[in-house]
């Protein structure tokens, strides 16, 4: 099996998306609730949502990376 | 719905709030004032457009002039440091010194539209020198402060066109699209994204400053409308083979 694609794919990059996770959740969360308690809470399950959802994205990614380079 | 409360012009979800707040013995005009269903506190909106262009201006500006201090206080630090944190990624370095912020700019020319800017605007005053550097450039003066923000050298110039020739003389010892992209390489992407991001979510801001916060309606009242619905639609089916 070849896994230089794999070596290939910029996880260092994926770091990147911890801020704008993190800001789009609280501003989300905002615009939703006027106290700051549930907008931390909601803006916690709107973060772990988004990055749940980019794991599955990657996951499915890098299957099929898996799958084109063998 | 208390009869002759709603004014004209004034939404449905509006007046359903005004009449909850007017009840409870509030006395701000209704289009002025949001409700949270949960807890009923009222939030006063005061001037509903002029929060909305403070917002706009600088973001939490307008929720500090509606004295919604922790909010503004959020928005400020989540949109500035986003946008602020994707101009320092697109930014040049000692060894790639391409000049600041060289991620938000504005253009419209045949050789690069720059559409993200329309996004990065959301974001208001610290958008807006890229249209000073922009409007400088299109009448042959050359970009302030080192390039900040300022657009890229147009790539040849397109001919004796009056305004594009002037613009390429101000830009000449500017970097190209080409040359950020390669200086810069993945940042100047990520720094665009990060601006721009920062500018849309601004729009939600400026919505939550105009109208108050979009609250969830409670799930209650919610499965209650759903099934009143449902026995409607039932009582129809069943009446229509009786018309029959």
């Amino acid at each position: 099996m070849n896994y230089l694609p794999l070596a290939a794919f910029p996880v260092n990059f994926l770091w990147y998306a911890l801020p704008l996770v993190v800001a789009v959740s609280l501003v989300y969360a905002a615009t939703r609730h006027e106290e700051m308690a549930p907008i931390l809470s909601h803006g916690l399950r709107v973060g772990a949502w988004i990055v749940g959802f980019m794991a599955i994205v990657i996951a499915i990614m890098v299957a099929m990376l898996w799958w084109v380079s063998d | 719905m208390v009869k002759g409360l709603r004014p004209e012009g004034i939404p449905q979800n509006v007046c359903r709030k005004a009449v909850r707040y007017q009840q409870s013995g509030g006395n701000l005009p209704v289009n002025k004032v949001a409700v949270d269903p949960q807890s009923q506190k009222t939030i006063p909106l005061k001037d509903p457009m002029l929060a909305a262009f403070l917002a706009w201006l600088v973001p939490g500006l307008g929720h500090l002039y509606q004295g919604r201090t922790a909010k503004a206080v959020l928005f400020f630090i989540c949109l500035t440091g986003t946008f602020l944190y994707g101009c320092y990624l697109g930014s040049g370095d000692k060894q790639h010194d391409v000049g600041w912020a060289r991620v938000v700019y504005f253009q419209w020319d045949d050789d690069d539209i720059r559409y993200s800017y329309f996004g990065q605007v959301g974001i208001g005053l610290p958008a807006l020198p890229a249209v000073v550097q922009a409007f400088r450039a299109r009448h042959g003066k050359e970009p302030l402060f080192g390039g900040f923000m300022a657009p890229p050298r147009p790539v040849a110039a397109t001919g004796p066109v009056h305004g594009e020739d002037l613009a390429w003389k101000a830009l000449a010892n500017q970097p190209t699209l080409d040359n950020l992209n390669s200086e810069l390489r993945g940042y100047f992407e990520l720094g665009t994204v990060y601006t721009l991001i920062a500018g849309l979510l601004n729009v939600l801001a400026i919505y939550d400053a105009w109208g108050g916060p979009v609250f969830a309606q409670p799930r209650r009242e919610e499965e209650e409308r759903h099934s009143r619905k449902k026995d409607e639609k039932e009582k129809d089916k069943e009446a229509e083979p009786a018309k029959a």
